[in-house]
């Protein structure tokens, strides 16, 4: 049995809303509310919700570049959250991001060379040789050439982008690499490449993943396990076989006949859902699903589910499958 | 069954844009053409022309630098191209019309829904009295499934959320009844269960105004869900056309193979992704041979050398391919074993 590499429970951000003259603090927008889930070593998390579902946000409190407000995040034996901005800054040499937007998140004044030392850098690896060395090497790894290293951003396309933002990652010889929504701003052919990559790189350097994204085509290929996400709570979360063949959450059902497939002779019962997601800042009470839901019931209104094992390693958080309502 | 009458035909177009660096031919001599009632899909790459085929036929390629520099528009067998500015002003909204990506940025933020669907319906029927027009405006906003019409008409666009705009912007569009409806990747900026919402208003609407639809999209899983017919686009070509059953099972150009199969299915698991080596060329970049040809599997001699003209390889289903044509015959067979 492989342990977890990663453990986090009861993880929360409230971001405060400031209003008025003197900006007195009004209320929170819950953008994660109470999140708990693990990853073992070697596999891939995915993670999928709309926008605002909270996806983000938590892949960023992972890496505390964002301080949760609540919560316990354990990496490979140590907490996370508690521990200095020092020793922090060193976690992350161990956990390491892909971003969304390979054009936002390089720096287009400094080399590719310059942009993949940049992390051995601050982590104080090696000398200037073996730096060098490392970053021709990763290069080839992520499909690129050494005479790339020269170039700036912009002489890339988007995909190459995205390979200098993965080849970044992994500098430092991470454990596990927190990737959000890498592909979505790819065309599809290079999406393919990319994702390709990804699961060589995985089996090779014995990687673990956290995939945030919200195409759920996507998400199904790279994913052992799938946690979907509503409004700032986990709504389920199974291995991937599990929960497409067999969704649980009526918000699952819905967001997976909702994905346009592409085959004309596919034919399904499409469950559209009415109405568009709350405000997190005022969060429907009880089941935040409960105001689109089709299967709504008294309960839904006034208490939160919690998320709990229905089927083996199939967790989900709904009334209709807690023990209490059917009793 | 009796054939609908052609609306919109696109011959030899190319739209060229005038830059620093040459001329670039951004969309590249296609033809194309859509029935009444019927729902065309157009997809393509980033970079592949099939936005600016759109502004084409709207007449609203930026000039300069843009320039329609061969072929004609013909709707209803009016050439939109040989037209000034004023009469095109007649068609554009009224009879052709269009939605864009980008809700918010089509919509003005200072003025009120109402005040911008009154503008549109006002343009067009400068004989309507005001309460008609209101009348009108309030019609289009329920069409459209949007609540609480008659309130929504005082509101802002950024108190509406994305997909309420966007079905604004399909009211707008629709207040003149136009005979074709232009949508460029209406649902991209959407999440999932809203695009479900948007892709079957459209649907619907089509059925019920019967309303020619023009999609333009990237994502084949929206087209095998709401075109009939399909035209694929690279590099500023057309490189397949035909009924989207054809084109998602008998797919004939490589192309279209390709991105069909590095599509990762949510129904099951694929091993692993088939990709299409290689990146999409920027516009200009290849001068001679299929467009394709550089990142093709089934690439030979004659594909560097010469373009590939159009091939019928059946009914209604054409190919820009030289594996299919009948002097290749011998490559197609091996292909054909291969595959």
């Amino acid at each position: 049995m492989t342990k977890p590499l990663l453990q986090v429970e009861g993880l929360k951000k409230y971001f405060p809303i400031h209003s008025g003259v003197l900006g007195k603090q009004s209320g929170y927008v819950k953008a994660v509310d109470d999140v708990s889930f693990y990853v073992n070593e070697g596999e891939t998390l995915g993670i999928v919700g709309e926008s605002g579902c909270g996806k983000s946000t938590t892949g960023r409190m992972l890496m505390r570049l964002l301080e949760p407000t609540e919560g316990k995040v354990t990496f490979d034996g140590k907490e996370l959250t508690s521990v200095s901005n020092t020793a922090m800054r060193k976690a992350r040499r161990e956990i390491q991001m892909v971003f969304q937007d390979p054009y936002a998140s390089l720096n287009p004044r400094h080399t590719v060379e310059k942009i993949l030392m940049e992390p051995l850098i601050v982590h104080n690896i090696g000398d200037k040789e073996s730096r060098k060395k490392k970053v021709y090497d990763f290069l080839e790894i992520v499909g690129l050439s050494s005479y790339h290293a020269k170039r700036y951003p912009h002489q890339f396309s988007g995909g190459q982008r995205q390979r200098i933002g993965i080849a970044r990652a992994l500098m430092t010889n991470p454990k596990l690499i927190i990737a959000d929504e890498p592909v979505s701003a790819l065309d599809v052919s290079i999406q393919a490449q990319v994702l390709n990559l990804m699961q060589d790189l995985q089996k090779e350097l014995k990687l673990t993943y956290i995939f945030i994204a919200h195409d759920l085509g996507v998400v199904r290929h790279i994913s052992d396990r799938v946690g979907v996400m509503y409004l700032g709570k986990m709504a389920e979360l199974a291995t991937s076989e599990s929960l497409y063949a067999e969704p649980l959450h009526p918000y699952t059902k819905a967001l997976l006949s909702a994905v346009p497939v592409p085959d004309p002779a596919f034919k399904r019962e499409q469950i559209i859902l009415e109405g568009d997601i709350p405000s997190p800042s005022n969060p429907p009470t009880g089941c935040t699903f409960h105001t689109r839901c089709p299967f709504r019931m008294d309960v839904c209104t006034t208490v939160v589910p919690k998320l709990e094992e229905v089927k083996p390693s199939h967790f989900v958080a709904c009334h209709l499958y807690s023990e209490a309502v059917q009793h | 069954m009796t054939e609908r009458e052609i609306i919109l035909e696109v011959k030899d177009l190319q739209t060229s844009f005038f830059t620093d660096d040459g001329v670039i031919p951004s969309v590249d001599y296609i033809d194309f053409h859509i029935r009444e009632g019927e729902i065309l899909g157009i997809v393509g790459e980033s970079g592949c022309g099939k936005s600016v085929t759109s502004l084409s036929i709207m007449g609203l390629v930026p000039s300069p630098p843009g320039k329609i520099t061969n072929g004609q528009i013909l709707f209803r067998g009016k050439d939109l191209t040989k037209l000034s500015e004023r009469e095109m002003r007649s068609i554009r909204g009224n009879e052709v019309a269009m939605i864009f990506q980008e809700p918010m940025t089509s919509l003005n933020p200072l003025f009120t829904i109402g005040n911008q669907l009154i503008e549109a319906i006002t343009l067009h029927k400068k004989d309507w009295s005001k309460k008609q027009v209101k009348a009108r405006a309030i019609e289009m906003l329920k069409l459209v499934g949007l609540p609480r019409a008659e309130e929504l008409m005082k509101d802002y666009p950024h108190q509406l959320s994305g997909g309420m705009r966007q079905r604004v912007m399909i009211a707008m569009a629709l207040v003149c009844d136009p005979q074709v409806l232009i949508a460029d990747e209406p649902t991209t900026a959407l999440d999932v269960t809203i695009q479900a919402q948007i892709l079957k208003l459209m649907r619907d609407l089509n059925e019920r105004l019967n309303t020619a639809v023009i999609l333009i999209t990237h994502d084949l899983g929206v087209v095998a869900e709401t075109c009939e017919r399909v035209v694929v686009m690279y590099a500023g070509k057309v490189v397949e056309e035909g009924s989207v059953e054809t084109i998602f099972n008998n797919p004939q150009h490589p192309y279209t193979k390709g991105l069909i199969a590095s599509v990762p299915d949510m129904r099951f698991k694929k091993q692993r992704l088939y990709s299409i080596p290689g990146n999409v060329p920027k516009p200009g970049m290849i001068k001679q041979g299929c467009r394709f040809a550089a990142r093709c599997d089934f690439m030979f001699g004659r594909c560097t050398e010469e373009s590939p003209p159009l091939y019928e390889t059946s009914k209604g289903h054409q190919t820009r391919c030289f594996l299919y044509d009948e002097k290749e015959v011998v490559v197609n067979d091996k292909t054909a074993a291969t595959s």
